[in-house]
């Protein structure tokens, strides 16, 4: 797609393609409610600056021109960014994140910050403060979440590319809910300054995108050392090659049993079923594996998420930015005011739950014992890579649901069951669209693989991709 | 004070540390200041903003470490300690809670528990109704200091941070001024009856703004818990504030309306590790201690244990005293010391100025004492020049040039002012021949007079006696 895009930008100029695409894009607005801040003013600037580089002879960048959708959880100074949440409704950003300058120095232009479930907790991106996303292929469904407006910006053809973050799944299960690609990285590839964090120790910022070689390239751009971010990797960012058209023979790949159990849907499963041969077919050496843990997984996953975003939310308190309660009298009122006020029911729970479990007399019993379940988990995942290359599975055991359909908040955590170990283990993962099933559907197949290993990732995505390339 | 209790007083000690940039971010590290204007994303806590660990400040806490005997830990952890302040940007301090950089070191007799690395606050600027935050000092670099609780008395604890902060200024970790705040210390104290029992319950000061204030709130804090004790009442746990007008301390919050922190390790942060390589760099820019350089004075030196005290007192004027010697020579040692604490020392002090800050360089200072001792400037002479070096910065030589100070040593020129001295004044000749030889006394002025003092005194002395005795 960005290859098309490229073209047409060489032709027509970075200017007209913007302001087509802001023509759609707030029609789309009207019809999804993708985004929250839309910046085409400044991307129209932008695409006379990037013209205007063209028509001297120079090379704008790899993304000359595109149009890039931002999770307003992504620092974009001078815009906006909100988390989906009241309490930073008029947050304006005072700098710019890592990942979004490189999309910027790579010539790409920002047309607006995307919808998402408040702070990114939710799945379904009905938690916004400014409400809900629809699904573009179904707008009577939800788009998953929380990278809910980046998922429906792509799925809605508004934009080939757009930044999510993902920490139980926010990347991934959106993707597949709107028939997009979603790529989690290796935790450490892509800087986390300027992510406005949820848990620090799980967070990745990933991408979204209608090709596979377009999120292999967005990736070869963003991820990479970065000194402003202490657990950024130590390596060199990935480099983009002709390997993701090189197919899956010799491949070794791992269907995990507990993945394909009751509560899948069973359509799904047989598409994963399908699929499974088809790889077969192409040289691939595919066969059941066990992964225990996933059980534990999701427990631990509800200990460490909320204990870091206790702590990382901590700074919304109206004493500096952001809502601040009006009628607040003392310090302790505004404290309370603005907190109760500003953040929305699925975060005041969230942080209620963190609070609880560091608290002493919790704290072992319940987070020192997460952070041990972690480490095994990290353990039996690295066993396992030492004798497969890929982990195969279904990205979410159901398509996507309508909305307030799902309603308990631990049935809606389920959505992220398949997402959620792979993300403690701090492993990269890929949904792929896989086609669709009944009531046209769309379905999502998850690659996970061991610590650096996108490149197999985007190899075998790629030839998932074109089975059900229409 | 107190005959009937064994007093235990045990100390929390901050120490602002001296580095270029702030702990976690690139904002300088200077105090003070327009409010908010050594700011950023990290230290003002916004979204997305991530800590980065200023290497710098790692030296600085080694160095500090072993300057107290601490062992260092080759792998530490950064923690979150959580509660909600003003002044605390993102409402957690990072801090090391269960493994700090050093531990188990000594200092004096005093066993020092830990040594750790943490973030400063804000400060909070109350006006009429209102309060603003300023977050210059937010994220500046700190270490604590804590002691085992094994320190007997007020006066104990009191000689312990003077030691503290001579040792720490020694090392060039931080300038030490509780009054500016670069370091601030609490005390726990408890009070029990046998050295047998197991330690009383403590109440823990703050705002102790001096040394003096530290000594005086123990000593209030031993007279309020042994009055409780002797009429069998009980010390309940608290925090208690010092007050420096009622000369009290009082109370602030018990120990069951203290906040849960909710430590956890930063999740931003990796575990700081440090080599033993590292280590075994850091320990060669530790200096050589003032105990050490004073006794190295008095036997090295032959200054008496005072003047070798008084020297050593700061790591500069020990520096100072040792440049100009190299000028002087070790033999003119006393000389200097004389000069160096009494003069310099009293030009400073007058005007305020540290040492640091003098602007007679050590090596002008060497040759001023060497002029001295070499008899080409005399004592009135010398403190004249001296008046000029300190107020210009030149040197000795270049202000006796300047102004033609030098002592005048020749014959001829000393003959020549004689000579017109004695021819002028025939009476006081006649005097002196009578044996009225007090009035050499005054034929020596009016020759320095001539001079405008720059003749020797000794050589005028010499030479009037051998010219009046001519006429006879």
């Amino acid at each position: 797609m960005i290859k098309k895009i490229l073209k047409k930008v060489n032709s027509d100029g970075a200017f007209s393609l913007v302001k087509q695409v802001s023509a759609q894009v707030l029609e789309s607005q009207e019809k999804y409610n993708s985004y929250i801040t839309l910046t085409l003013d400044r991307a129209s600037k932008r695409a006379q600056e990037i013209d205007s580089l063209l028509n001297a002879g120079k090379n704008p960048g790899p993304l000359a021109g595109i149009p890039v959708a931002l999770k307003d959880n992504l620092l974009y100074s001078g815009e906006k960014m909100t988390c989906g949440s009241k309490i930073l409704e008029n947050y304006f950003s005072p700098y710019t994140g890592t990942a979004v300058e490189k999309l910027e120095e790579a010539g790409a232009i920002v047309i607006g910050k995307t919808n998402m479930d408040e702070f990114a907790m939710g799945s379904s991106g009905e938690t916004s403060y400014f409400g809900p996303t629809k699904n573009p292929l179904h707008p009577d469904r939800v788009p998953g979440g929380s990278s809910s407006g980046s998922a429906a910006a792509v799925a809605s053809g508004d934009v080939p590319i757009a930044l999510g973050s993902d920490t139980g799944g926010s990347v991934r299960q959106p993707a597949s809910f709107c028939g997009v690609c979603g790529l989690r990285p290796t935790y450490g590839r892509i800087s986390r300054y300027g992510l406005s964090a949820l848990a620090s120790s799980i967070d990745q910022i990933g991408v979204l995108a209608s090709s596979v070689e377009d999120t292999a390239l967005v990736y070869s751009l963003i991820s990479g050392h970065d000194p402003k971010d202490s657990t950024s990797l130590n390596e060199k960012g990935y480099e983009l090659s002709d390997s993701i058209e090189e197919g899956v023979k010799g491949l070794k790949i791992g269907i995990p049993k507990e993945y394909m159990g009751e509560t899948l849907h069973s359509e799904i499963r047989e598409r994963i079923l399908e699929i499974s041969n088809k790889l077969v077919s192409a040289g691939a050496e595919v066969k059941e594996i066990s992964l225990p843990s996933l059980e534990q997984a999701l427990a631990t996953y509800y200990i460490i998420a909320p204990a870091e975003i206790s702590s990382n939310l901590a700074r919304y308190d109206g004493v500096r930015y952001g809502f601040r309660a009006p009628e607040a009298q003392t310090l302790e009122e505004m404290y309370i005011e603005s907190r109760t006020q500003g953040f929305g029911p699925e975060v005041k729970r969230r942080i209620l739950l963190g609070t609880s479990i560091l608290s002493s007399g919790n704290y072992e019993s319940y987070y020192l014992k997460a952070l041990k379940v972690r480490s095994m988990i990290k353990k039996e995942f690295e066993k396992i890579f030492s004798s497969i290359d890929l982990i195969f599975s279904p990205t979410t055991p159901t398509p996507p649901f309508k909305f307030g359909e799902v309603k308990d908040p631990m049935e809606m955590s389920m959505a992220d069951s398949y997402t959620i170990p792979s993300s403690l283990a701090g492993l990269p993962a890929m949904s792929v669209p896989v086609g669709s099933i009944e009531k046209n559907l769309p379905v999502g197949a998850q690659l996970i693989g061991g610590t650096f290993s996108e490149p197999t990732i985007f190899r075998c995505a790629r030839f998932m991709e074109k089975i059900y390339e229409s | 004070m107190s005959p009937d209790y064994i007093v235990t007083i045990g100390l929390e000690v901050h120490v602002h540390l001296d580095t270029k940039t702030k702990l976690f971010c690139s904002c300088p590290n200077i105090t003070g200041g327009e409010p908010n204007t050594r700011i950023c994303p990290v230290c003002t806590g916004q979204p997305g903003a991530l800590p980065v660990f200023n290497e710098r400040v790692l030296f600085q806490a080694v160095l500090a470490a072993l300057a107290i005997n601490c062992r260092i830990n080759h792998r530490s952890i950064f923690a979150r300690k959580q509660y909600f302040y003003p002044d605390m940007p993102t409402n957690y301090q990072i801090t090391q809670h269960e493994l700090p950089i050093a531990e188990k070191g000594h200092l004096g007799g005093t066993g020092i528990n830990r040594l750790h690395i943490e973030e400063d606050a804000g400060k909070l600027i109350h006006t009429g109704g209102s309060s603003l935050v300023d977050l210059n000092r937010a994220s500046a670099p700190l270490i604590e200091i804590v002691t085992e609780p094994e320190i007997t008395s007020p006066q104990e604890a009191g000689d312990f941070l003077r030691n503290l902060r001579q040792i720490l200024r020694y090392a060039g970790v931080s300038d030490c001024d509780m009054e500016k705040g670069s370091m601030r210390c609490d005390a726990n104290i408890s009070l029990r009856k046998n050295q047998d029992d197991p330690l009383g319950v403590k109440s823990e000061l703050k705002n102790l703004n001096s040394f003096r204030s530290v000594e005086m709130a123990l000593d209030y804090e031993i007279l309020r818990q042994s009055e409780i004790l002797s009429s069998g009442g009980e010390v309940i746990q608290e925090t208690r504030l010092w007050d420096e007008d009622s000369l009290r301390t009082k109370g602030m919050r018990t120990k069951e309306e203290s906040d849960d922190y909710r430590f956890f390790s930063d999740p931003d942060l990796p575990p700081l590790l440090v080599g033993e390589d590292f280590v075994e760099e850091v320990a060669t820019y530790l200096p050589e201690m003032p105990d050490a350089r004073k006794n190295r004075f008095v036997t090295e030196f032959g200054l008496s244990e005072y003047d070798a005290g008084v020297l050593t007192q700061e790591k500069d004027t020990a520096d100072y005293f040792e440049e100009a010697l190299k000028v002087c020579g070790l033999k003119q040692s006393k000389m200097l010391a004389s000069w160096l604490s009494v003069e310099v020392a009293g030009q400073l002090n007058a005007l305020g100025v540290s040492m640091s800050d003098n602007p007679v360089k050590p090596a002008h200072l060497g040759s001023l004492v060497r002029e001295i001792s070499q008899g080409n400037v005399s004592g009135t002479m010398a403190k004249d020049i001296f008046a000029e070096m300190f107020e210009t910065g030149f040197s000795p030589e270049n202000i006796i040039e300047k102004k033609g100070l030098k002592q005048i040593n020749s014959e001829d020129e000393i003959n020549a002012f004689c000579e017109k001295v004695l021819k002028d004044n025939p009476d006081l000749v006649e005097k002196y021949l009578d044996g009225k030889h007090g009035v050499l006394g005054a034929m020596v002025g009016q020759v320095m007079k001539e001079s405008r003092g720059q003749a020797n005194p000794k050589k005028v002395n010499e030479t009037l006696r051998r010219l009046i005795e001519k006429f006879q």
